[in-house]
């Protein structure tokens, strides 16, 4: 009885911190819109003229750079955060959808119409494959395994002499999106990205708020339960990975785009850890952790890099104070304070 | 005599050297309180484990509703009206009291996964919750986080997440588990209130309250099913005797 007791008081107390969410889907719906997205959304819009009057245009390439992994923090995040699932193979979702442009594009495919949505469809084909295997284990063996698939893929495109094995690819020129838009200016293809983050958003945000998304996140809470309620835990679990495989698909795609350049270097370990640490940064389980991370990082980085070259240690000092004082992210200190 | 609803037949469980279900057979009728009871580790957890799906047993059969359900997983059974609760409380202790139960509604309303359209603004689905936390007593807690709640409440929020996903048949695997006496008696109206609405096989150490509720009672000991009968059966058997009741005797004069 007594350790009953005490066992209970226990788990109360991080509980406390969840009492703001008291309400109908409190801990399971996720707004879209929040008093800061207005105000940063006219800011974003205006990034490019603004960079343009200050004569600062290779700002406008950060910007889309950093959009870019924001989208891929947040399809990481959608299975590591809301399911629970914490995936150390993402950054082969966004390799493949990268390559997938640049092996296109050297095949003279240069259409957006068509290299994109391949990317998207070739990286969820491989998340579906992964995740079939992996998701059959749990804790420290799912965190391997995904690492290891992830490992095998960067090997496989440092051995394809084909596609440039370890010297990568590089793409004459940006997919070709018609319209009457040229993706070769950096102000438009900043607005493309900016366009399609903002979507992936909109569908991450209604993914979470449906059924679907509920029983996801009910998964990252209780699985066993879920599964003793009723629901097909492993195929929930299998479709999440499946759909941010293919968002960090579209990444990829972008990226290669972006940057010009494919090489192996994108599927590494160490590329997974990146958006690992964006998603804790910014906030696990958060709508907007995945752009808020993605975003402090980069920015980080960019100010630390042109000091020093010991850049790495001033961001180790960030994400240490920011687990150690936020525990939830950037994005979970703004939950709290507006809670209080 | 009613039909019978779950029909356990032969079951075998081994872990190692150790017969955890030794070919046990079991029946329960649609309608009637059925309880399982016997000493520390006779093996009843680990049956109701097989009888839910959470483990696969070795040998013997299962069937449920007229259909074999041994090689289901645990979900599936879930749909065909097979629910049960947990002995150490599992529910969803960061969510409100409201979305435990509407999860499990969820889940076996029929209307299958959805990815577009908000789950919030089910209005039936989260009435049917509130209803289902009202019978359970939780009615003036709906929005309370399930982790918050005293020790009663959580597990009759257990019981409530079984009821939720409209069940013929509810394992109970120790719903007294760490009550104390008054809360166990609001669990015992509790059940009450459920005959005849499911049909129930009750895991419970507490004989009082299962000889107030049971309409037949199994008695299990190292795995083994020693004898099956009415409570009064049950109570006055001599082996039932001597291999529980009785040390609970000696336990309750020591």
């Amino acid at each position: 009885m007594t350790r009953i007791a005490s066992g209970a008081h226990l788990v109360a107390r991080p509980i406390e911190a969840e009492r703001a969410a008291e309400r109908v889907g409190g801990l399971l719906d996720h707004s879209l819109l929040s008093r800061a997205s207005l105000p940063l959304l006219v800011l974003l819009a205006a990034l490019p003229a603004v960079a343009g009057a200050f004569n600062e245009t290779f700002y406008v390439g950060v910007a889309s750079r950093i959009l870019i992994f924001a989208l891929a923090a947040t399809s990481l995040n959608l299975i590591l955060g809301f399911g629970g699932m914490v995936s150390f193979g993402h950054a082969a979702f966004v390799g493949i959808g990268a390559y997938a442009v640049g092996i296109l594009m050297n095949a003279g495919v240069a259409t957006a119409w068509i290299a994109w949505p391949v990317a998207m469809l070739a990286s969820a084909l491989f998340a579906l494959l992964i995740g079939a295997v992996s998701l059959r284990t749990k804790g420290v063996y799912f965190i391997m395994i995904t690492l290891a698939f992830a490992q095998m893929l960067y090997y496989l495109m440092v051995s394809l002499k084909a596609y440039g094995g370890e010297d990568g690819l590089s793409l004459s020129a940006r997919s070709s999106l018609g319209l009457g838009l040229d993706l070769g200016s950096e102000a438009t293809f900043y607005y493309v990205v900016l366009l399609l983050v903002m979507a992936t958003i909109v569908v991450v945000q209604r993914l979470l708020n449906a059924r679907f998304g509920h029983a996801l996140q009910a998964i990252r809470e209780n699985e066993a339960r879920m599964a003793a309620i009723g629901f097909p835990v492993y195929r929930h679990k299998l479709i999440a990975f499946t759909v941010a495989g293919a968002m960090a698909g579209l990444a990829g795609a972008l990226l290669a785009n972006q940057s010009g350049f494919v090489s192996p270097a994108l599927l590494q370990w160490s590329q997974s850890g990146m958006l690992m640490i964006m998603v804790i940064l910014g906030g696990v389980g958060q709508l907007y952790g995945g752009v808020a991370g993605a975003v402090v990082f980069l920015l980080l980085e960019e100010v630390l890099a042109a000091r020093t070259i010991h850049w790495q240690f001033g961001l180790g000092a960030a994400l240490l104070a920011v687990v150690l004082l936020a525990p939830n992210g950037l994005m979970g200190l703004r939950r709290k304070r507006g809670a209080q | 005599m009613s039909a019978v609803l779950l029909h356990v037949d032969g079951l075998v469980k081994r872990f190692g050297g150790l017969t955890a279900t030794d070919h046990v057979h079991i029946e329960v009728r649609t309608g009637e309180v059925h309880a399982l009871i016997g000493p520390n580790g006779a093996g009843k957890t680990t049956l109701i484990h097989q009888i839910s799906g959470a483990i696969a047993p070795d040998k013997g059969r299962i069937r449920f509703d007229g259909v074999d359900v041994t090689e289901l997983p645990i979900h599936r059974r879930v749909l065909f009206g097979l629910a049960r609760s947990y002995q150490i409380t599992s529910v969803f202790k960061r969510l409100s009291v409201l979305d435990n139960v509407a999860l499990a509604v969820q889940a076996c309303d029929g209307r299958g996964r959805r990815f577009w359209r908000a789950a919030s603004a089910e209005r039936a689905r989260y009435d049917e919750a509130a209803g289902v936390a009202e019978r359970v007593g939780l009615g003036g807690r709906l929005g309370h986080v399930a982790g918050l709640l005293a020790h009663g409440e959580q597990r009759q929020l257990e019981v409530g997440l079984a009821l939720a996903t409209r069940p013929k048949l509810v394992l109970l695997d120790e719903p007294m588990a760490g009550m104390g006496p008054d809360e166990s008696e609001r669990m015992v109206a509790l059940l009450q209130s459920l005959r005849g609405a499911a049909t129930l096989l009750l895991v419970e150490h507490d004989m009082n309250a299962v000889f107030r509720l049971a309409d037949r009672v199994s008695t299990l000991v190292s795995g083994k099913v020693i004898a099956c009968g009415t409570s009064d059966e049950i109570r006055n058997h001599p082996e039932v005797k001597r291999a529980y009741l009785g040390d609970e005797a000696e336990e309750a004069a020591a």
